[in-house]
């Protein structure tokens, strides 16, 4: 009897202890609380494909608990079409800073973009549809909607409002400038600080003159739509000229054949500037491969065979910057590279004679011409340099007294 | 005929560097669309071009095996080794151009075992290269290049499992170069980089630079 006592007693006390945890697992999956609200928008600065929609976390949140999100063109329809599922410890407002900045709460509620026409693919769907959505909390087989429906058009935006700071920087720079373009034009006698590697083109050039041996002019690896590639056809332009004056040998070799075609207009327009038309020879301005280490072959073929007295490497170069400046060094040739792919610049700092370091790239066509007018821009990059230099102070202040605000103020999306 | 050499490109590089700038501020699908048809405009201008290319690179190589010019044995290995690709891409592993490219054939031979091992070995040859640099470089000459030669040793040293056994310090300063000094040179370069190139495309939306149309003016 006693025995049958201490039986009961110990059944008893051991249920009492695993009760809760019976509880606890018997409500994950049993008894889901949905979340408290569900809301849907447009979502902002987009093309109008997608709509986004938020909701607060809930307790019932775990890794084998899902949201899934069902989507309808008619409030009053079946909710049949799933669009979108994701397990409930997953994404959430903090991933979009673009919309909701960078608040303590965002980690409170989840946030997803859907979008309808990808969902509904093949129905046909008017502009301004109005899409509703249900959320439903799935875990196993239990499933719990959220009482709201929520509803919004897709709608496209004409002004991608987180990129205005941007806007604003670009008018700011682009008034500077333009005001220094036309102050130049009232006092041409402008002072340039001297760059070194854009005075050695003259002993460059004359070098070549004097031995009888070509210059060869080899292009960077990126086409015309690259801005560095733009600036070596002006560089470009302005050694040509200067050559047909020397009347010595340019070869310029390309690996693109649209920036050949315009280094080829380049170089006969200058020569016809110079008044030696008859100097002008299409065929020194040829393609000699359109990869990239079919070209450095080649290029370095011509390096050890002709042995041209001087070498510029201008625009923008990858791997084989070192492969044609070494080669260029062991024939002798005075180089001078201009890049602004800042991973090669110590590249041709080592074995190039003298180096145009980034922005020098875009100021040469200036410095060479001497034109007021472009001059001018010379003296706005400094001024933007001279911003950028405050601002750059004044936010590491700032930022050291917890102060971030500056830091935002740049950021773009 | 200055009109159409200068002024309709210039009009051109004017409304498209405008439209081409704002286009990145609107979102709207409109925008993307312009966006999508300018590159496949930019695709189909390059489709052409290679033609000129080709060209361009033939009568290079034909007039230097014509006038047996120093190493023209080299042109007629372009002339060679084009036509042998051309034959087999033509006969696309006997189904012909006609048809769908067809896998395995002579010409993806030509690729895999010719193209891309010649690739590989020009690009292997910048090992030896980025050595007979730092040789150069790392000559403590002047004071700079011993501050270069000191950095690059503690960096190359921090890289590799022996800095560690050497000191458990040398990955750390290692790092420290890495993140401080050299990022914030990186950092002036690509500043001073892209007010360049602000001011360059100022100077060609506006007209102001026109040596890339060809002349000085």
């Amino acid at each position: 009897m006693i025995h049958t006592k201490k039986i009961f007693f110990f059944v008893t006390l051991v249920s009492l202890a695993f009760f809760p945890t019976f509880v606890a697992f018997g409500q994950s999956f049993a008894f889901l609380i949905p979340p408290s609200e569900f809301k849907a928008f447009d979502t902002p600065n987009d093309a109008g494909e997608t709509v986004s929609l938020t909701w607060p976390v809930s307790p019932s949140d775990a890794a084998d608990v899902f949201y899934v999100i069902y989507i309808d063109k008619d409030k009053n329809g079946s909710f049949e079409k799933e669009a979108f599922r994701i397990k409930s410890n997953t994404s959430y407002r903090t991933s979009v800073p673009e919309i909701y900045g960078y608040k303590k709460t965002n980690g409170n509620y989840h946030y997803v973009q859907v979008n309808p026409r990808k969902v509904l693919n093949g129905e046909t769907l008017n502009k301004k549809q109005m899409y509703y959505f249900k959320l439903a909390m799935v875990a196993g087989d239990n499933k719990t909607f959220v009482d709201a429906i929520a509803s919004a058009r897709a709608r496209g935006n004409w002004l991608h409002t987180k990129k205005i700071n941007n806007f604003v920087i670009m008018i700011i720079l682009s008034a500077i400038i333009l005001y220094f373009i036309v102050h130049a034009r009232r006092n041409p006698n402008m002072f340039l600080r001297k760059i070194s590697g854009l005075d050695a083109v003259d002993e460059a050039l004359g070098r070549a003159t004097e031995m009888g041996k070509p210059v060869l002019f080899v292009h960077g690896l990126t086409g015309m739509g690259s801005i560095s590639t733009i600036a070596a056809t002006s560089i470009l332009g302005r050694i040509a000229r200067k050559i047909a004056d020397y009347d010595a040998n340019l070869q310029v070799v390309n690996n693109d054949p649209i920036v050949m075609s315009v280094s080829q207009e380049v170089v006969k327009e200058s020569y016809l500037e110079a008044g030696r038309p008859d100097a002008y020879n299409p065929d020194n301005v040829f393609l000699v491969a359109s990869e990239q280490f079919p070209y450095v072959a080649a290029v370095g073929g011509i390096m050890t065979r002709e042995k041209p007295a001087a070498n510029f490497f201008i625009g923008y170069f990858y791997a084989e910057a070192l492969i044609l400046a070494e080669t260029g060094a062991a024939t002798g040739a005075i180089q001078i590279a201009g890049t602004d792919a800042y991973t090669q610049v110590p590249f041709f700092i080592t074995t190039c004679d003298y180096t145009l370091i980034g922005e020098e790239l875009y100021a040469a066509s200036a410095y060479l011409s001497r034109e007021p007018m472009l001059m001018g821009t010379l003296r706005a990059q400094d001024v933007g340099k001279g911003l950028l230099i405050i601002i750059l102070v004044l936010g590491t202040v700032m930022a050291s007294f917890g102060l971030t605000f500056i830091t935002r103020l740049f950021e773009a999306f | 005929m200055n009109f159409l050499k200068r002024t309709i490109p210039l009009i051109i590089a004017f409304v498209m560097g405008v439209l081409m700038a704002m286009q990145y501020f609107v979102p709207h699908k409109l925008s993307q669309d312009l966006l999508e048809v300018v590159s496949r405009w930019d695709r189909i201008i390059a489709g052409f071009a290679v033609f000129i290319g080709a060209y361009s690179l033939f009568h290079l190589h034909w007039t230097r095996i014509k006038r047996r010019v120093a190493g023209w044995g080299y042109s007629v290995f372009v002339y060679f080794g084009a036509i042998i690709t051309l034959i087999f891409g033509l006969l696309n592993g006997g189904k012909f151009f006609w048809n769908d490219k067809q896998e395995g054939t002579m010409f993806d031979w030509l690729y895999y075992y010719i193209q891309v091992p010649a690739g590989a070995t020009i690009f292997s040859i910048l090992a030896f290269f980025i050595a007979s640099a730092a040789y150069r470089t790392f000559r403590a000459r002047t004071n700079e290049s011993t501050v270069l030669l000191i950095a690059a040793i503690i960096v190359m040293l921090g890289r590799v499992p022996i800095g560690n056994y050497i000191s458990q310090y040398i990955p750390v300063i290692a790092d420290w170069i890495m993140a401080v000094p050299n990022l914030a040179a990186k950092r002036g370069i690509l500043l001073g980089m892209s007010l360049g190139a602000v001011a360059t495309s100022i100077k060609i939306i506006f007209g102001i630079e026109r040596s890339y149309l060809g002349g000085g003016d």
